[in-house]
């Protein structure tokens, strides 16, 4: 499903460059829940924001579905974000002034699905992260968990390839954290491909396999024995 | 794009950001509203203006007596020139081609009576000519005519603001009224846009007043009225040959400036009608300033919205909108706030212009007026330029790439 090869990335900063990804070789197939593992500042958002096209690399190739991700102009990108990948971010970002059900069905607005549809499509998705009641009503209103739900199902109602999660439990107290892995795992049984980044150990337990990045290479890239967040709710 | 679904994802983002919305729309009403009252203003202004300098006919010569200055055929300096009936006809005769009328104009003051009324007025003996000149307009009766000049009638034609002194609101025509020792007949009541004073004057044949005073040939003044269609031009010419005729006539040196006075309204027209588009500048400029502040005021409100909206914008092309989509987004919502509240702005500002009326004419600002094409016209420009200053942080924020407006502060 993704494959990188020797993938570099440098940020400038004044004059002196910061080389934070230095050649990561690494695939992911169809179905896995793969735990991107570091310390802070190790280059884990920066190589989920590459896979996720909302970055380039300065070197080293990608290829996301057998289709070689390079040269993309902003539209373009706009358009493979919006068809393959779905994100989920540690501060959920969703629109304050929309509904959760508008947020929920904002992906497909862009995909020019026809507003009847896209709610309904919407309304499904609400009611698998187990919101349907709270469609109606505004992210502030909202607990922090209930947001992060939303923002997953916001992610799923494109029906991505991909889903790329960005410390997702990052803002949430251990309860919720666990509560919002066990949904990624439930949308991971039904055979979607999800990424997460984390830098806590018992969330990356909670996936099939763990990569350890530090200094800008994977040190470590290992299966693990699943734990059930079901377990611990 | 512009399909009813992304209308309605504007009015949903418009009604759901009420303040921001108000905002914006707030400075374009504004603005419209400012230059439109300042727009009609500026158009009072212009019209008292024209009413105080234009309430005499535009195509007249005023030819004054005066004293001579330069010696000439055997006179001294410092002869007093008189004007009497043969120059009046003499004129006439000569210019017949290039004259529309012609009439002289003897003032005097006498005290009027109407029964136990009395009141000091100006008198003016002239010819019938001297309505056109003036401008007078009749109420009711009739101006001095043909027959009176031949008849020497003692009638008397009087302003609105005699009649309303002396007839204390009743009907002066018919009455016989007193100037000085005699007794005319009140033939006719005028009214005059040069104001009050205009309106204080008694108006009688020129010839019966010379009849009283000892039956003189003698006039003061002689206006004379050129046919417009020999252009401005053509009246300088003819200025220069009523001049020339008037110093042989009179046996005054070539170059004497003393000897006869001739003001030619067509000079003053002139010189007003600079004035005129002075204040038709002073105008515009001002509308130009309120428009400029207008689209400087709606450009900061929409760099300001953008950037509060950095962050959405930067969710919405994560989740695939692309940066078109975001440009378009931004435009079409200034423009819809701009349309609306322009139109706002405008629709008051013409309300309140035709509720003023007349009730600023104190203030020199009469019948203040914007005609619709220009404040549809500024209307359309503030549109236009609130687009494009929508449009200049809109592509900013759609260049933004998605993970800078997402990062965590
Ligand atoms: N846009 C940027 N410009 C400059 N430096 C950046 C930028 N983004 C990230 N960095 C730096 O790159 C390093 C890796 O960042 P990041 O990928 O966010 O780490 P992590 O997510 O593992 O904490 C950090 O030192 C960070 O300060
Ligand atoms: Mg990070």
């Amino acid at each position: 499903m993704i494959e990188i090869k020797d993938l570099h990335k440098s940020y400038t900063i004044g004059k002196n460059a910061l080389h934070v990804l230095k050649g990561i070789n690494f695939n992911v197939k169809e179905g896995e829940l793969v735990a991107i593992m570091g310390s802070s500042g190790s280059g884990k958002s920066t190589l989920l924001n590459i896979l996720g096209m909302l970055d380039v690399a300065d070197e080293g190739t990608y290829t996301l579905d057998e289709f070689p991700i390079k040269d993309l102009n902003e539209t373009k990108a706009a358009k493979y974000r919006n068809k393959f990948l779905g994100f989920i971010f540690q501060s959920f970002n969703l629109i304050n002034y929309k509904s959760a059900l508008e947020n929920v069905a904002l992906p497909l607005y862009y995909q020019k699905v026809p507003r009847k549809e896209r709610n309904e499509t919407a309304m499904k998705y609400l009611a698998k992260v187990g919101l349907a009641d709270w469609a109606s009503h505004l992210p502030s209103e909202l607990s922090g968990g209930q947001k992060q739900r939303i923002a997953i199902a916001r992610a799923l109602a494109a029906q991505p390839k991909v889903l790329l999660a960005d410390e997702p439990t990052g803002a949430l107290d251990s309860k919720t954290s666990y509560e919002v892995m066990q949904l990624i795992q439930e949308i991971n049984d039904e055979g979607k491909t999800i990424l997460v980044v984390t830098h806590e150990d018992d969330i990356a337990k909670m996936c099939k396999r763990v990569v350890q990045l530090k200094d800008g290479v994977i040190i470590e890239d290992k299966y693990v024995e699943q734990v059930r967040a079901s377990d611990h709710v | 794009m512009f399909n009813r679904d992304s209308w309605q994802e504007i009015f949903e983002t418009i009604s759901k950001n009420k303040l921001r919305t108000f905002l914006s729309g707030f400075t374009v009403a504004l603005g419209i509203f400012i230059f439109v009252i300042l727009f009609g203003f500026g158009n009072g202004l212009k019209n008292s203006f024209q009413e105080f300098f234009m309430d005499d006919a535009t195509n007249i010569f005023r030819l004054f007596p005066g004293r001579t200055t330069i010696p000439h055929n055997g006179f001294k300096t410092g002869r007093f020139i008189e004007f009497d009936n043969d120059d009046l006809a003499e004129i006439q005769k000569t210019f017949k081609s290039k004259i529309q009328y012609i009439t002289p104009r003897i003032t005097r003051n006498y005290t009027v009576k109407f029964k136990s009324k009395s009141n000091n007025y100006g008198l003016r003996a002239v010819a019938p000519g001297h309505q056109a000149a003036e401008k007078t307009i009749l109420m009711k009766g009739r101006y001095i005519n043909n027959e009176d000049i031949e008849n020497k009638t003692k009638y008397a034609v009087i302003g609105r603001l005699v009649e309303k002194d002396l007839f204390e609101g009743k009907d002066a025509l018919g009455k016989f009224i007193d100037i000085g020792k005699r007794s005319f007949k009140v033939v006719g009541v005028f009214q005059d846009d040069g104001g009050d004073n205009e309106e204080r004057y008694v108006y009688i044949p020129y010839t019966t007043n010379q009849l009283i005073e000892k039956n003189t040939d003698k006039l003061e003044q002689i206006i004379v009225a050129f046919k417009p269609e020999i252009g401005y031009g053509g009246a300088m010419n003819f200025e220069e040959e009523l001049m020339t005729f008037m110093k042989k006539r009179h046996n005054i040196h070539p170059n004497d400036q003393g000897a006869i006075y001739l003001r030619n309204v067509a000079d003053d027209l002139e010189q007003n009608q600079q004035f005129g588009s002075l204040l038709q500048m002073v105008v515009s400029f001002v509308g130009l300033g309120t428009l400029i502040a207008g689209i400087i005021g709606i450009s900061n409100i929409m760099v300001y919205v953008v950037k509060e909206r950095t962050k959405e914008l930067g969710v919405r092309k994560a989740i695939g909108a692309s940066p078109r989509s975001v440009i378009l987004m931004i435009l079409q919502e200034s423009i819809f706030i701009t349309t609306a509240a322009g139109y706002v702005g405008l629709f008051s500002g013409i309300m309140l212009l035709s509720s003023l009326g007349d009730s600023l004419d104190d203030y020199f600002i009469k019948n203040p007026y914007i005609n619709t094409g220009t404040a549809i016209f500024a209307t359309i420009i503030l549109i236009v330029f609130g687009a494009i200053a929508g449009y200049v942080p809109a592509r900013r924020a759609a260049r933004i790439k998605p993970i800078v407006a997402l990062r965590d502060e």
